[in-house]
């Protein structure tokens, strides 16, 4: 077995025990990340960061997504407007993971401001999915989520506000961990929609997940709305589901778009699960199938304010500067922002406008409390909610770029978990079309520890292999 | 319904307001992409909402404060250091009332 | 002609003096070099959030107590959304449809709202060296941005510039007593907008209102609002409609010009700052800062005025000129004979001579003045010789007693010391004893001087005046 083959917690052991060198681990993942052809990196450390590695993380070197903010290290969320960005200070996620010993190994290549599901909306290009070079990462967190799997790093970090983690985890067969809003510091990292954006870990195996989580949890006086976990994150060990509830939404089968061959491994793993012990009954989230309506209006308007700053007067890219202010501005953003996050400033900016308001934003921040309630009614319930975690495999590079609202459909069973703030993980889920399908199971907010134990015990029963993704 | 209402005079406003230029080409597209996505958005507005609150935050938390505790500056070279267009004391823009 | 009837709504931004800025750990500064007081938060730097100043908000609930407000139980931010290169991050942390406090009263007007929020930085025009290719450039400097901001909306119910004039000195001296705030209008801890409309007197609908701005002292908010009245009304005499617009005020040329509008209207698009959670202030909260309320210049004046019997201006003076106040019962715990003439004595004498100064900092110590006023009570000096101690006083402090006694300004005794030079007086100006033995009273101050000038001003002229009557038998 080498280093390549141990899972990111298993390298962190051995290199704690004495039985792998940290240095010799950092040399492998940074030519392995040097030699990236998948697009996967906008930045590769030259040279190993002098971190502590006797840390929980063990030396064990981690990607992290480019809109993390890294002192003195481009951090451009994927976007030209942030062109040679690179910030006085370092995200408070970021600071905890090289403080407990994980060493900064590349930013990974994601959709600009983490707006896409593809990962093809990014200044630097697309990144591949290593299952078929063809066809896209998902996204936004793409370039996380295909070096992991690739085995390009032994874990990454990325951002989820409607799906970003778990959509491209799905695509890419790995594991990817949405937290419950307010869990990890947002403090550094370049905002999407703030009542949304949460960080994540992206990782090989849940194990892994559960150990990048420890490292990253806890309140933060620089962000207002962290509040951490009220108890630390333990490692999974469930074997089995005896005594767990699995409510399984009727509305993942009222939906057009879902593919047969997603659907066919969802449900054989909800066999799966029966056979673990679990209970499993259908459940109904009777707003949920309005949560992309809400998700498309609350997440625009507030990117649309939160990408206000990008003016060309303290940072990034201008344009025209030589001009009147109007013009400078005009030309600058329009320069510097993409077609995605274009259409998105428009429509938050339209669904905040006087007139539009109440119809558009205020609206859907109540249809948003609907959601909250359907979930808050199912765990009365159920211990967990499953669905599976995209509609399709990773689909070809080009094929819905053309229709944004096709896009948009990608993210129909993420996006309900991020309105109501809850944990979500997606975990393989076997292949469609020699493709990786996700499993997602989302609980109650504050649940991480018993969602890593059910998400642990059903991992080991499907068995799902990914070297192939890393050969 | 108020998609039918995005035609292009309405994305020019927006997008003015919105400090983006963009192409004639770019506003046509934007017009067609809006209204589509919003025709789908817009089944929510058909709901019954009348006595349900707005949430515009999932956190259950109030009244984060912070003493009123200096913490250090930046150097000002610091500061400065990423902007376009800097003198030595001051980023430098195009006068609002040139 | 028809009479109009103005209606005045003011509108003032005060700058809090906290240590901090309202959403970072930045110190604040007045007059530092630029661009020294910022950080990743206040730079508006990608991925950077706010944290609230826990002593703003302290300050915000004592303000919404002073004005009798109601202090909403949970409010919220709001994010104000423009662009301007003061504002960096494109929105404007503020309260909108939840402020911290509503309605609310000081003095005769009412008070609409107070709310919290952020100030922009600083825009320095450069001059024409600055000018590059034709258009003129602008220096952004952050030190100012950031800091924490009460804005205070008065319901319209101003009737005068005077009345604007004064209510907004009422406010500073509230303010400052609470100790939230500098308010020195000169260095813009203290700004007012005005709305200003008229009517025809005896109408109750509002007539169409102009805002004005940049009246950055209390004379140019009187001269501004006055300058503005008579516009409308000679607009109105005229046949012309008031068209509702923003003017601002040259104070050089005293002239109101409309700012150019900007290419759309205003469209903010207000939403919750998802970045801060609601404030709710507990019962604590509200015990402490009650606890805190120092006497305000409105309850200060009304019991000088009960208490000490002072005349309702004397009492208005000194309560609404804080430092005055606190001066003036420094001095009556010293002298609590005779109020009135203490009173007197400070907002006439001392502040003739020391101008807007704190007494507090001058060299006449508060026990001085009461020991002065005590020395006049008891005729050992004359109303001129204690104006001559307090001069000695103002220039190089000490005892009045001491002064009276060195400087030989005591008064002239009464009785045979000026009886003799009252009758030497009579002897030297035999024309006006006659005069006044016929009846022309005017004729004594020709007497008078001569004593006054014999004594160097220490006689007491009350008292020449008995003995020369005494003297030539007048009833
Ligand atoms: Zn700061």
């Amino acid at each position: 077995m080498t280093p390549l083959d141990l899972s990111a917690a298993a390298a962190a052991e051995r290199v704690r025990a004495g039985d792998l060198d940290a240095g010799e681990l950092w040399e492998l993942y940074r030519g392995r990340a040097a030699a990236d052809d998948l697009g996967a990196f906008v930045w590769v450390a030259e040279e190993r960061p002098g971190n502590p590695t006797d840390g929980p993380l063990g030396g064990v070197p981690v990607a992290v997504k480019d809109l993390f903010c890294t002192a003195g290290v481009p951090s451009q969320a994927g976007s030209k407007i942030l062109e040679g960005y690179r910030p006085p200070y370092t995200a408070t996620a970021v600071e905890r993971l090289t403080g407990a010993g994980a060493p900064l190994l590349a930013k990974t290549n994601q959709d600009e401001f983490a707006m896409g599901s593809s990962n093809e909306n990014s200044a630097f290009g697309p990144v591949r999915n290593p299952w078929d070079r063809e066809r896209v990462p998902g996204g936004s967190s793409g370039g996380s989520a295909a070096a992991v799997a690739a085995g390009l790093a032994p874990w990454a970090i990325g951002t989820d506000t409607g799906g970003s983690i778990r959509q491209p985890a799905s695509l890419c067969g790995i594991v990817g961990l949405k937290p419950t809003y307010g869990a990890i510091s947002r403090y550094g990292m370049i905002a999407f929609a703030s009542s949304l954006d949460q960080a994540g870990p992206l990782t090989r195996d849940v194990a892994d997940a559960a150990l990048l989580l420890s490292a990253m949890v806890g309140k933060d006086p620089c962000d207002s709305t962290s509040l951490g976990l009220p108890e630390p994150v333990t490692e999974p060990t469930a074997t089995d589901l005896r005594g767990v509830r699995l409510g399984v939404p009727e509305e993942v089968f009222e939906t057009e778009g879902v593919e047969s061959g997603v659907l066919a491994a969802f449900e054989a793993t909800v066999e799966l699960a029966r056979q673990l012990g679990a209970t499993v009954e259908r459940c109904h989230l009777p707003h949920a199938p309005h949560a992309l309506s809400a998700y498309y209006l609350i997440a625009p308007a507030e990117a649309s304010s939160n990408l206000a700053r990008y003016d060309g007067v303290r940072y990034g890219l201008r344009v025209n500067g030589d001009a009147d202010l109007l013009t400078m501005y005009l030309r600058t953003r329009g320069a510097g922002f993409g077609p995605e996050v274009k259409r998105r400033i428009m429509l938050g900016t339209y669904a905040l406008s006087s007139g539009y308001y109440d119809a558009y934003y205020g609206t859907a921040q109540k249809v948003r409390t609907l959601i909250s309630d359907d979930f808050r009614a199912a765990w009365e319930r159920f211990d967990f909610v499953v669905t599976p975690t995209s509609p399709t495999v990773a689909f070809p590079l080009g094929a819905k770029t053309a229709d944004p609202l096709a896009m948009y459909l990608n993210d129909y069973f993420t996006v309900p978990m991020s309105l109501a703030g809850i944990p979500a993980i997606s975990i393989p889920n076997g292949l469609s079309e020699r493709l990786p399908t996700g499993f997602q199971l989302a609980g109650p907010a504050f649940s991480e520890n018993r969602l890593l134990d059910a998400a642990h015990a059903l991992e080991r029963a499907i068995g799902f292999d990914g070297s192939a993704a890393r050969a | 319904m108020l998609a039918l209402m995005i035609d292009r005079a309405r994305v020019d406003h927006v997008a003015r307001l919105a400090r983006l230029e963009l192409t004639d080409e770019e506003s046509e597209r934007m017009v067609r992409e809006l209204s589509s996505i919003l025709e789908h958005i817009e089944r929510i507005t058909n709901l019954d909402l009348a006595d349900v609150p707005p949430t515009s935050h999932v956190v259950d938390l109030t009244n984060v404060l912070r003493p009123d505790e200096p913490r250090p500056c930046l150097p000002r070279e610091a500061a400065l250091a990423q902007a376009p267009d800097a003198t030595e004391d001051g980023f430098r823009v195009p006068s609002p009332s040139a | 002609m028809t009479d109009y009837e103005p209606v005045i709504g003011l509108e003032i931004h005060v700058q809090l003096s906290t240590r901090t800025k309202m959403f970072c750990g930045c110190e604040l500064s007045f007059g530092d070099p630029p661009n020294t007081h910022t950080c990743p938060v206040c730079l508006g730097l990608p991925g950077t959030l706010p944290v609230l100043n826990a002593r703003a908000i302290d300050f915000g609930i004592l303000l919404g107590l002073a004005l009798e407000c109601e202090i909403a139980p949970r409010s919220l931010f709001h994010r104000k959304n423009y662009f301007y290169p003061d504002l960096p991050k494109g929105y404007q942390i503020s309260q909108y449809d939840v402020p911290l406090c509503r309605g609310g009263r000081l003095g005769e007007v009412r008070i609409h709202r107070v709310h919290l929020e952020e100030d922009a930085a600083k825009l320095v025009h450069l001059g024409e060296s600055g000018r590059i290719h034709g258009s003129a450039h602008s220096i952004v400097d952050f030190n100012r941005g950031g800091t924490p901001l009460v804005e205070i909306v008065s319901e319209p119910d101003v009737r005068s510039p005077e009345q604007a004039r004064e209510w907004l000195q009422l406010l500073r001296t509230t303010v400052r007593q609470l100790g939230i705030s500098d308010v020195n209008m000169e260095e813009g801890s203290l700004r007012c907008d005005a709305n200003v409309s008229i009517r025809p007197v005896g109408r109750s609908e509002l007539g169409v209102k102009t805002e004005l701005k940049n009246m950055n002292s209390f004379r140019f908010i009187e001269r501004g609002i006055t300058a503005e009245i008579a516009r409308q009304t000679a607009l109105l005499d005229a046949g012309e409609p008031v068209v509702q617009e923003t003017l601002h005020f040259d104070p050089q040329s005293g002239s109101l010009t409309p700012l150019r509008s900007k290419e759309e209207a205003h469209d903010y698009r207000y939403f919750p700052e998802p970045d801060l959670v609601p404030l709710v202030v507990t019962e604590e909260m509200l015990a402490e800062a009650r606890a805190q309320l120092p006497e305000l210049p409105a309850a200060r004046a009304e019991r000088y005025a009960r208490e000490l019997g002072l005349a309702d201006d004397r009492a208005r003076l000194l309560a609404f000129r804080s430092e005055l106040g606190s001066y003036f019962e420094a001095a009556l715990a010293h002298d609590g004979e005779d109020p009135q003439t203490l009173a007197n004595w400070v907002v006439g004498e001392l502040v003739s001579r020391i101008g807007d100064a704190d007494p507090a900092q001058s060299r006449v110590a508060p026990e001085a003045l009461a020991g002065l006023v005590g020395l006049l009570r008891a005729g050992r000096v004359t109303q001129g010789g204690a104006r001559q101690v307090l001069d000695r006083l103002v220039a190089d402090g000490g005892d009045p007693a001491a002064i009276v006694d060195a400087e030989d300004l005591g008064a002239v005794g009464g009785g045979d010391e000026l009886g003799a030079i009252v009758d030497r007086a009579l002897e030297a100006q035999p024309e006006e004893v006659e005069q006044l033995r016929q009846g022309n009273m005017r004729a004594i101050g020709p007497i008078v001087g001569f004593v006054m000038r014999e004594t160097k001003g220490r006689a007491d002229g009350k008292e020449v005046t008995r003995i020369v009557r005494e003297r030539l038998g007048l009833s």
